[in-house]
């Protein structure tokens, strides 16, 4: 035998799966409801989604071989989650340079600067998402018409904004309902809001898809839905004139793009089943808490980045069952 | 729903290419080298010389301590010399070489196949038998067995575990050992239980062995208190207490032994030494081995002399492909990738696995993205991308305080990690540091 052979530690076999293909198949995932977007935003919604994307993953090239000095990692599709993903976030109408600052905002500040992939201690997108909303008020927060809807506007103001303005005037829920776009329509998507989302039902598919590939696991979705309807439940039981359906607040608004694809972002949720549940709660609570009683209509994404900065303290006091005791 | 062990595990392909191939018997070799540190304990020391006549059978080490074992010769010839050659660990360890001749028995041993279920002998002969005749756990562990069979004071066992699940990919011996040997199993399945004083024994097989399944269910009931328990398909549930969690439900202690849950754990190979050591006066000094591989001509099952060049199995096996680029000894799960074929067979030796170039090498790996599948497969229910990160970074009370020492190094946590990422690799190193730590600080 001439030749060398590879001697290396067990083991000796691997499962084949990589981090870019569960990269890949949160973009598959996310497809079906971008889908839906173009086709009721038009072709502003891909303009939005190009533009997030392309700009990802130039800062994530750009900022890693000049400014980090390492070999650029464009291919583990990461940064492509994080583009679509921030896009999903923003109204359709965005104009093209805010998207690029909010992107840079999401890669340079959310992701790079604590040392890239599997390092961010907040969700990239999110980072991004909420440095826009900040800056830019008044332009992310005009969402235009959604064709669906047959509504004859440019812009409107979201199911939730209109329920918290209409509170804010002491108007009742009765009559603020009239107004408001029904439950079936927000299940399948014919509301405005961001490019991404608007159906609830595109994203639970996405949702069970990756719950069926092994991507999430139920722990996080579940327990924040069910937080935010339990609370939001209780408060509508009490004064229904006051307080909207608990099944509207899920259907409604970005909750469902936050619990199933924003919170469940591996690197930055906790570790076990039951630290995750920990986490998905606090972000239930405080997405609710947020809505009844904050001063922004909603709240996900601000209570995804809060327990964001809890999940290092979640890891440290909450271990798997030992095998054996103690 | 079928028995299994939690939590964690995992399910890689099963790849037994050599399930349905009788076990042959491999010819002899021209020579032997038998190491005399085959089992976990300290190695036997020589009682031969060069020039010696051995006889097949012969004691040519000696047991040096309670926790060690006799080495015996598997041929008859002449004594070459006593030095040392590379085993299975890469290292060169202390061994006999000897020259064959012939093949000639010592007189005691009884040849035949007939099948001896009669016994009257009592546990202590028993426990003595199996020490003489140099028996160890034939899973791979290779821990003495009669050391096993005395529990420590105050310690009783209730239930003995016989361990036919063979979770590794592509080995075979154990199953074809049940498929051909079933009686003898179970004779010495029983010595097993006089020996240890139980009155019950459970045999674990997992459910991708349906025959074996079948074969000892039905021979089981001529056999008082033995059953047969079909497992789900799940690795690592051949790990002696993932074995005992699936079929008894119960949880060794962190640190423990199985004793102290009342149950000890044989493998199905060890109970047929145990037979031939009772009933047959043979010592171990064979056992069946799987030669395997995706490129190999011919995977087959063999009935191997200890001592026996890996060479010589590789050649019965249709010779070395073309296409080789790793050789392992054991599974693709916790087998030792060996770095020349003159590494002799040892009673450990449970298969040789020769995988092709493209699938010996490991892919680059990249950062952790926390996805959490590490935690979620470890049977241990420990953290490894924590473990591997502390011992990373030296931080060794910290590893400790993790419980880096239950880690069984089954290595689910690398196979499944999709950045490729050297987890065991890295807890080895920190389980061998802690060791050392708490070594130091008991001597304090």
């Amino acid at each position: 035998m001439n030749k060398l052979l590879t001697v290396s530690p067990s083991p000796h076999v691997h499962s084949d799966d990589s981090t870019r293909k569960i990269m890949y198949r949160v973009v598959l995932a996310l497809l079906p409801a971008l889908a839906w977007s173009v086709f009721v935003f038009g072709i502003d919604a891909l303009r939005v989604t190009v533009i997030s994307v392309l700009a990802c993953l130039a800062y994530e090239f750009l900022i890693q071989k000049y400014i980090l000095k390492i070999k650029p990692a464009i291919n583990d599709g990461s940064a492509l989650v994080t583009g679509i993903l921030l896009a999903f976030n923003v109204p359709s109408n965005l104009p093209w340079w805010i998207i690029m600052i909010g992107a840079l905002a999401a890669i340079g500040i959310g992701k790079l600067s604590f040392g890239g992939l599997g390092h961010n201690i907040f969700n990239p997108a999110l980072v991004g998402r909420v440095f826009m909303l900040i800056s830019f008020p008044v332009q992310m927060t005009s969402w235009p018409v959604n064709r669906q809807s047959g509504i004859d506007a440019v812009t409107s103001a979201t199911p939730l904004g209109i329920i918290k303005e209409g509170i804010a005037n002491g108007t009742p829920i009765s009559e603020i309902s009239q107004k408001l776009p029904s439950t079936l329509e927000l299940f399948w998507g014919g509301i405005g809001g961001s490019l991404g989302e608007i159906s609830a039902v595109l994203l639970v598919i996405g949702g069970l898809y990756m719950l069926y590939k092994k991507v999430i696991t139920w722990h996080i979705p579940v327990s924040i839905l069910a937080t935010v309807g339990i609370i939001a439940g209780i408060f509508w039981l009490i004064n229904p004139e006051v307080y909207i359906s608990p099944l509207y607040h899920i259907l409604t608004g970005g909750l469902m793009l936050g619990a199933i694809f924003m919170a469940t972002d591996m690197v930055s949720s906790p570790m076990t089943p039951r630290g995750q549940i920990i986490y998905g709660t606090g972000i239930g609570v405080i997405t609710i808490s947020i809505r009844l009683f904050g001063a922004y209509p909603e709240g996900i994404s601000f209570a995804i980045l809060i327990m964001n900065a809890f999940t290092p303290l979640v890891n440290t006091y909450v271990k798997p069952k030992r095998f054996g005791g103690k | 729903m079928l028995k299994t062990f939690k939590p964690g595990g995992i399910h890689p392909p099963e790849n037994k290419l050599s399930a349905d191939k009788k076990i042959q018997v491999l010819p002899l070799p021209k020579s032997v080298f038998i190491p005399v540190a085959q089992h976990i304990g300290a190695p036997a020391t020589p009682v031969v010389k060069r020039g010696d006549e051995v006889k097949v059978g012969q004691v040519i080490a000696k047991s040096s301590s309670f926790v060690s074992t006799n080495i015996h010769s598997s041929v008859s010839g002449k004594v070459k010399k006593v030095d040392f050659s590379e085993d299975s660990s890469g290292y060169p360890k202390q061994g006999i070489f000897i020259d064959v001749e012939g093949d000639e028995w010592t007189e005691e041993t009884d040849r035949s196949e007939e099948l001896v279920k009669e016994f009257d002998i009592d546990g202590p002969e028993i426990i003595k038998k199996i020490q003489d005749a140099g028996i160890v756990g034939l899973g791979g562990a290779t821990f003495p067995t009669h050391v096993k069979l005395v529990p420590p004071k105050g310690m009783k066992a209730d239930v003995l575990l016989i361990n036919g699940v063979e979770c590794e990919p592509y080995l075979n011996s154990d199953h074809r050992l049940m498929l051909e040997k079933p009686d003898e199993i179970l004779v010495g399945t029983q010595l097993l239980m006089k020996a240890l004083n139980v009155d019950k024994a459970i045999i674990g097989i997992e459910n991708n062995k349906p025959d074996a399944i079948q074969l000892l269910s039905e021979k089981c009931k001529n056999y008082n208190g033995i059953s047969v328990r079909p497992l789900k398909v799940k690795y690592p549930q051949g790990g002696e207490k993932q074995l005992i969690k699936a079929v008894t439900g119960r949880e060794v202690p962190s640190g423990g032994l199985p004793i102290a849950v009342g149950a000890v754990v044989s493998n199905v190979g060890t109970a047929f030494a145990v037979y031939e050591a009772v009933q047959k006066n043979k010592p171990l000094f064979e056992r069946v081995v799987t030669i395997t591989g995706k490129g190999v001509g011919n995977p087959s099952n063999f009935k191997v002399r200890i001592g026996t060049a890996t060479s010589e199995l590789v050649e019965a096996a249709g010779g070395l492909p073309e296409t080789t680029g790793k050789i392992i000894s054991g599974g693709p799960m916790m087998g030792r990738a060996i770095a020349s074929l003159d590494v002799p067979v040892t009673k450990g030796t449970s298969g040789i696995l020769i995988m092709k170039e493209e699938e010996s090498k490991r892919k680059e790996y990249i950062a952790c993205i926390r996805c959490s599948r590490c935690v979620s497969v470890c049977p241990m229910g420990l953290e490894p991308y924590l473990l591997m990160t502390l011992a990373q970074k030296q931080i060794f009370d910290r590893t400790e305080k993790n419980r880096v020492m239950d880690c069984i190094e089954c290595g689910s946590c690398s196979y499944t990690c999709p950045s490729n990422r050297p987890l065991l690799d890295y807890i080895r190193y920190g389980k061998g540091k802690v060791g050392q730590i708490i070594r130091s600080r008991k001597k304090e």
